[in-house]
């Protein structure tokens, strides 16, 4: 390596420094006119699934708790707008289908806002996680339709990531009236709208009768899931009747069936392990 | 002798080569072909197929008879990711369409082999709110013409895809840009500007084809002397958006363009604009020679749920009247007298809760009560309206509008929000109402005469297809799962299908080479073409 090679280099590995050392610190950090910006933003950009005010819709974790899954700095929240999360519904920046693509100014805005907004402790305290755990397991019978950390049923959706990106509202309410808004299956890439988990009657040519969900659907032919998690890939015009319902298959939980206490025991398991 | 014996033997070749080489036409495409494009079914030489809207193709060699045996002829990957909107174009044989990050490229219409293929150096800052997305060229003469994202208009040799001309319409860092096809009418490059997420300020322009240089611009939203402006508060019509993102029509007999514009800035928050912000969601009739404005309709005053009217506008004769109709996303479809601008009949055709009257014209009237809020409340059609820029179709022989619809309700939440040049300007929000669920997508089959819906085919989940119907009974659209369906055009029963493998977003046409039918769509990253076995 000659002499200028090695100048370079070193002047190089010193500037890639400089350039990851600026990315990251929010340069914005603390300042409340950029938080007033970034709320801007986030209504457009954010909102759609972190609810306004980034207290957690329905479909994204509440952002106002000061632990997140995904992001302990700064930079990481910085990496996570931009580039998504791979395998989760958090798109990268401008793919979203609403809003537009962000600037960096504007996604530092919005870092600053989300940090405008969190409350350093939660609201409540968590319920007993071991409970939680046993009664998932055991009485409540969760485990017969969902998986978590690969034991479990199939039916239902894989519950390992719930608690680290549903609110704890959101997951209570999913619980008491599991058909007020059906859990998302599978995203197609170029699709708008996931798969939601339907619940499905299918009559075959020669009678036979196929109870379960729908693991994807098109106007032409359907893939189900049966209670005994066999799968059926039927055409449609080949059916003797197909009934769907957006009654969910899940069966609702009552107070009587399970209790406030019992749920947020179930609730405190599913965080703890959304938060690994 | 030698000498003639090679010259004899050279002819020989050439003789041998027209006849061996199919279609070698490339002829010029003169205003005059496109004048006449009903004349010459096998081509689709403008975004609509001719300059009437209609996407209808006289080819009936596919039929409703023999539609149920198609299969896919060939399959061209354009090996980007994101949508594809674009409207191929077909011209003796050779096939050119637009993808992703500005590309355009030249098929073998008859084999999907390229040709030729352009890609844009784009500046790595350009904000296109919508996906980085293009609609399709115009041809005329020798060249094809494309609006980029960073806001050029460029001419692009058709033979080999080389830039001829290349203009700056405007600055793409205060969010203009082009994603629409634009429309050759005589020696001129009709094209409408986007950004009405950013609070341009609209306009429509017209370009030399031969040159590039600007032989005219309507500005959208009038400025200070000019009637319509006092239709803005204060200095609010500097960002008044109404932009002019989709493709307009041309009718010779009056020498008028036709062509739709869009939301008024910030699309959710009409505090601080009040007024009707002409000329938003409106049809213009242009002179084509100067640009100078003949009349106008505005469909939604003043609006605050981003519905843009830029949706195709269809001209129909009926009865001697020379109509203009737009399924418009605000949901109401529309019937226009298209020599006055006088409104003929508005009639819903999807699931509506912002209006229940009309104004002495006719014209449904916003309720108060369905302005957005700052907690946000629900209103139907939701922010992408009942339809959007997907290309609808009339079919002269059944006499009916065919578009793509869907009812979606969403929760409009608004908050003040300063502009900014550059930055979104929303004026906050929408949200997909979860009680609304299930969103549902159709396409409807309307009477243009009584404005009711004849058939409607409920799709498995909204799609964004366009639509195009032929001479042989036929209409085909696409679905957000990925199926290319052919539907009988009397009764909306589905003859086939074909799934592609990704969601369509663009619109379909129809062309023949070497006497056969062909009818091409983009899907996913591709470009199919289909035809009888």
């Amino acid at each position: 390596m000659s002499r200028r090679w090695r100048t370079e280099v070193v002047v190089f590995v010193i500037l890639a420094a400089a350039a990851y050392a600026a990315d990251d610190r929010n340069p914005l950090a603390g300042d409340a006119k950029a938080a007033k910006a970034g709320e801007y933003e986030f209504r457009i950009n954010c909102a759609l699934c972190h609810g306004l005010g980034a207290h957690g819709g329905g479909r994204g974790p509440d952002l106002t708790r000061a632990v997140k899954k995904h992001t302990h700095s700064d930079a990481d929240m910085f990496q996570v707008i931009s580039n998504g999360i791979p395998g989760t519904a958090m798109p990268a920046n401008g793919t979203n289908g609403q809003g537009v693509g962000m600037t960096d100014e504007e996604i530092w805005q919005i870092i600053t806002y989300i940090r405008s907004q969190e409350v350093k402790a939660p609201a409540k305290p968590l319920g007993n996680a071991v409970h939680g755990k046993d009664l998932f397991y055991g009485d409540a019978n969760c485990s017969l339709c969902h998986m978590v950390e690969g034991k479990g049923g199939r039916l239902g959706p894989d519950l390992t990531a719930v608690g680290g990106s549903r609110t704890r509202e959101a997951m209570i309410d999913s619980v008491r009236d599991p058909s007020r808004r059906l859990a998302w299956g599978l995203t197609e890439a170029t699709k708008e709208f996931p798969h939601e988990y339907e619940s499905v009657t299918a009559v075959t040519a020669d009678g036979k009768e196929i109870k379960g969900v729908t693991l994807n659907e098109d106007s032409f032919s359907v893939q189900i899931m049966d209670s005994n998690e066999q799968i059926h890939l039927l055409k449609k015009d080949k059916l003797r009747s197909f009934q769907k319902s957006r009654q969910s298959a899940m069966p609702k939980y009552d107070a009587d069936v399970l209790s406030d206490k019992d749920l947020e025991d179930i609730v405190a398991y599913l965080i703890s392990v959304g938060a690994k | 002798m030698k000498g003639r014996g090679v010259f004899v033997k050279f002819a020989i070749a050439i003789f041998e080569c027209v006849l061996i080489a199919g279609p070698l036409a490339h002829a010029q495409v003169t205003f005059e072909r496109l004048l006449n494009a009903a004349k010459e079914p096998q081509n689709w030489m403008t975004y609509s197929g001719d300059y009437s809207g209609k996407r209808f193709s006289q080819l009936d060699q596919i039929n409703a008879t023999n539609a149920h045996t198609m299969v896919a002829k060939w399959v061209y990957q354009t090996g980007a990711t994101g949508k594809l909107e674009t409207t191929p174009l077909v011209v003796d044989g050779i096939l050119y369409a637009t993808g992703q990050d500005d590309r355009a490229f030249a098929l073998d219409a008859r084999t999907g082999r390229p040709i030729w293929m352009y890609q844009r150096q784009l500046p790595s800052d350009i904000r296109p709110c919508c996906g980085r997305v293009n609609r399709g060229l115009a041809i005329l003469g020798d060249k094809v013409f494309m609006g980029t994202l960073d806001a050029h208009v460029i001419a692009l040799d058709a033979k080999t895809g080389n830039v001829v001309w290349d203009v700056v319409a405007a600055d793409y860092r205060t969010g203009h840009s082009f994603t629409v096809a634009p429309l050759a009418v005589k020696n001129l490059v009709v094209i409408g500007v986007s950004g009405g997420e950013y609070g341009v300020r609209g306009f429509i322009d017209a370009y030399d084809a031969a040159t590039g240089e600007r032989k005219w611009r309507f500005y959208t939203v009038p400025g200070p002397g000019e009637p319509g402006h006092d239709t803005w508060e204060g200095d609010s019509w500097k960002v008044g958006g109404a932009p002019a993102w989709n493709t307009g029509t041309y009718d010779a007999a009056t020498n008028q363009i036709f062509w739709p514009t869009g939301n008024p800035a910030p699309s959710n928050r009409g505090e601080g604009r009040a007024g009707d912000n002409l000329y938003s969601n409106s049809f213009l009739a242009l002179n084509a020679d100067t640009g100078k404005m003949n009349w106008y309709f505005q469909f939604t005053k003043h609006d605050e749920h981003d519905w843009d009217a830029t949706q195709v506008p269809v001209m129909i004769d009926s009865g001697g009247k020379h109509l203009i109709a737009q399924a418009n996303r605000n949901g109401f479809f529309y019937v226009l007298d298209r020599t006055t601008g006088k409104l003929v009949s508005a009639t819903a055709y999807g699931k509506t809760t912002w209006s229940d009257t009309k104004d002495a014209d006719g014209r449904p009237v916003a309720k108060k009560e369905a302005s957005p809020t700052l907690e946000g409340h629900t209103v139907c059609p939701g922010a992408l309206g009942t339809t959007n820029f997907m290309a609808p179709t009339y079919d002269s022989q059944t006499g009916l509008f065919y578009v793509t619809a869907r009812d979606q309700c969403d929760i409009f939440s608004t908050a003040p929000q300063p502009y900014e040049a550059g930055h979104a300007y929303y004026g906050s929000a929408y949200f997909p109402s979860e009680e609304a669920r299930p969103y549902l997508g159709f396409l409807k089959a309307i009477d243009p005469a009584t404005g009711e819906v004849k058939w409607k085919f409920q799709h498995t989940s909204p799609t964004w297809s366009g639509v195009l119907s032929t001479a042989g009974g036929l209409v085909f659209s696409g679905d957000a799962e990925g199926n290319f369906i052919a539907f009988d055009a009397a009764s909306g029963k589905p003859l086939w299908h074909f799934q592609m493998g990704g969601a369509v977003y663009a619109a379909p046409i129809a062309f023949a080479v070497d006497g056969k039918e062909y009818v091409a769509i983009a899907a996913g990253s591709a470009v199919y073409a289909f035809g009888l076995p």
